[in-house]
């Protein structure tokens, strides 16, 4: 960590900011028309994008099914998958899957190969790509009102363009609003934010260079009605009287992110009517 | 490729449609939809573009690294190309079939010594080169994909700036590489002889150029022509179950060229006039 200061004496980041403060966020709603619901955020340099096709007929997709089912039938299945082009878990996965009393979630982590400073050989299927994907099925299972469409699966597929740190956050963002866009009903907005703590200061919405630094990092999504947390993950070691600091800090950011997410929302339908001649 | 269901009555209404130069959306055969390309999307790439043709929408992102010249070039850099199909509607093949099919292509057509100036990447024979990593991200399918893709790879590596460095030897002659000091010297690639590709479907006795994706499930073949600026064709491919006669070859190849120096005309205004904006221009990306 020597040379590069994350605080300074006077209590700016690196990048200008205070500790509380986040990046500059600008989000769009229905950014593609043939998806059921789609939308961007820009977090600061990070861009994501989400798309969300649903709820429809429970039909397996390709290599979703094989990271689904690699912990069941082991890695073997994963290279015959990749052989086959998907076709086998394709035709044996999907009816199965269907869950008789309430929607099936299915969230795809993809980061493109230009999205980081260092080129990226695989956009998905990797290790990291993966535990995306199921934390963000475990953040939007808790939000969306599964019950109200049984027998039928909802497909949230995440893109991410440009990663400069919170690529969780970002996603979580963007996934809520695509959802929103899609029409499927959901308990409350679910709003993320990542915070670490330096020099005894809690920050929020690490950048990259914050993250890299290898403080504490935590992740938080939230839901800000009822103040509920849908994904909690903290990693490196932090001393348990600094944790409520941080966690404060995270979930102030996250209503924040509330605040600004609402606005778009408002403005999306607010557009919307206005087309439509209401 | 993704694809629609259709009804016989709704592939009929578009066949005949075509018969008379009048397609669903009131093209006539030889009319691109509107097209929208927009350079400089992604930051930390060395250059990228964003083009939107119709319901089709490509991300390319090029990022430009330091390795070793191939050993049959050694005083070339090269190109290497990448493509993502994020989009889920590919079931059957699958997106890896689909991405790698297209990345042969674009090797394929950018395989002839004028395309790229590939001297230009070259840093020290035998020992440094530039490579470039053109990764082709493709977000949303609606039909013509290879058009779109050829277009938006186009303008990115128009967009391409690669940082200019100097080789310098010391007296026990190891070779050190420095990067200019001012982060705005660098490179640009001259794009003036990079091929776009012109896909021509043929539907019924006719065919069309820039299909949506009802009107290739109603085509049984195509032709792909990669076609640079001058009317000058780089590679050709049939694609397709079905089966052309010679003269509807040379008919498409023809169609083809004459479409192909419009599109690159417009594309070259609508690059430059974004270039003349400078760095002050606003950027829309997908917000707008």
């Amino acid at each position: 960590m020597a040379g590069l200061e994350l605080l300074s004496d006077q209590g700016y980041r690196v990048d200008g900011r205070r500790a509380g403060e986040l990046r500059k966020i600008q989000a769009r709603m229905g950014v593609f028309a043939q998806a059921d619901g789609s939308a961007y955020i820009e977090q600061g340099n990070t861009k994501a994008l989400a798309v969300v096709y649903g709820p429809h007929e429970g039909m397996g997709q390709g290599w979703t099914q094989g990271s689904q089912l690699k912990g069941a039938r082991g890695r073997h299945m994963q290279d015959r998958e990749r052989k086959t082009g998907g076709f086998v878990l394709e035709i044996r996965g999907s009816r199965a899957r269907a869950l008789p009393d309430r929607a099936l979630v299915n969230c795809q982590y993809s980061s493109a190969t230009f999205s980081t400073g260092e080129r990226k050989r695989r956009p998905h299927g990797d290790r990291k790509s993966c535990e995306m994907g199921l934390q963000l099925r475990q953040t939007f299972e808790a939000a969306i009102l599964t019950q109200l469409h049984p027998r039928s699966q909802i497909d949230i597929y995440v893109q991410v363009l440009q990663a400069d740190g919170g690529t969780y956050a970002a996603c979580v963002n963007a996934a809520t609003l695509a959802v929103l866009d899609a029409g499927i009903p959901m308990r409350d907005f679910v709003c993320a934010c990542s915070a670490g703590f330096v020099d005894g200061t809690a920050l929020a919405d690490l950048s990259h260079v914050e993250e890299a630094a290898g403080g504490p990092q935590l992740a938080l999504a939230l839901l800000p009605a009822s103040g509920q947390i849908a994904l909690l993950e903290m990693d490196a070691r932090l001393h348990e009287d600094h944790l409520e600091r941080v966690l404060e800090a995270a979930a102030q950011a996250a209503r924040d992110v509330h605040t600004l997410l609402d606005r778009v929302v408002r403005q999306h339908v607010r557009e919307a009517s206005i087309l439509l001649g209401d | 490729m993704a694809s629609v269901t259709l009804s016989e009555a709704e592939k009929v209404y578009i066949v005949h449609g075509v018969q008379e130069d009048l397609r669903v959306d009131g093209r006539g055969c030889e009319d691109y939809r509107c097209v929208e390309v927009e350079t400089d999307v992604v930051s930390n790439t060395s250059g990228s573009a964003r083009v939107k043709l119709g319901h089709t929408d490509i991300l390319v992102g090029v990022k430009a690294e330091m390795g070793t010249p191939k050993l049959e070039k050694p005083n070339e850099g090269y190109l290497e190309f990448f493509v993502d199909c994020a989009t889920p509607e590919f079931e059957g093949r699958g997106g890896d079939d689909l991405g790698t099919e297209i990345a042969n292509t674009l090797y394929r057509i950018f395989n002839n010594k004028s395309s790229v100036d590939l001297k230009t990447l070259c840093i020290s024979p035998r020992e440094h080169c530039w490579v470039l990593y053109v990764d082709v991200l493709l977000l949303e399918c609606g039909g013509n994909l290879f058009d779109a893709i050829s277009i938006a790879v186009k303008a990115a590596l128009f967009n391409t700036r690669i940082p200019r460095v100097r080789v310098l030897e010391d007296e026990e002659g190891s070779k050190d590489i420095e990067l200019s000091d001012d982060p705005y010297d660098c490179i640009r690639l001259s794009v003036e002889n990079v091929p776009c590709i012109v896909t021509l479907c043929k539907i019924g006795y006719r065919h069309v150029v820039d299909a949506t994706l009802q009107e290739e499930a109603c085509s049984l073949a195509s032709l792909l022509v990669s076609v640079t600026s001058k009317g000058v064709v780089t590679c050709m491919r049939k694609v397709g179950k079905g089966s052309l006669d010679p003269e509807s070859i040379f008919e498409m190849m023809e169609t083809g060229k004459r479409v192909g120096k419009v599109l690159h005309a417009s594309l070259q205004s609508v690059v430059h006039k974004e270039e003349s904006l400078g760095p002050k221009r606003q950027k829309v990306g997908f917000l707008g």
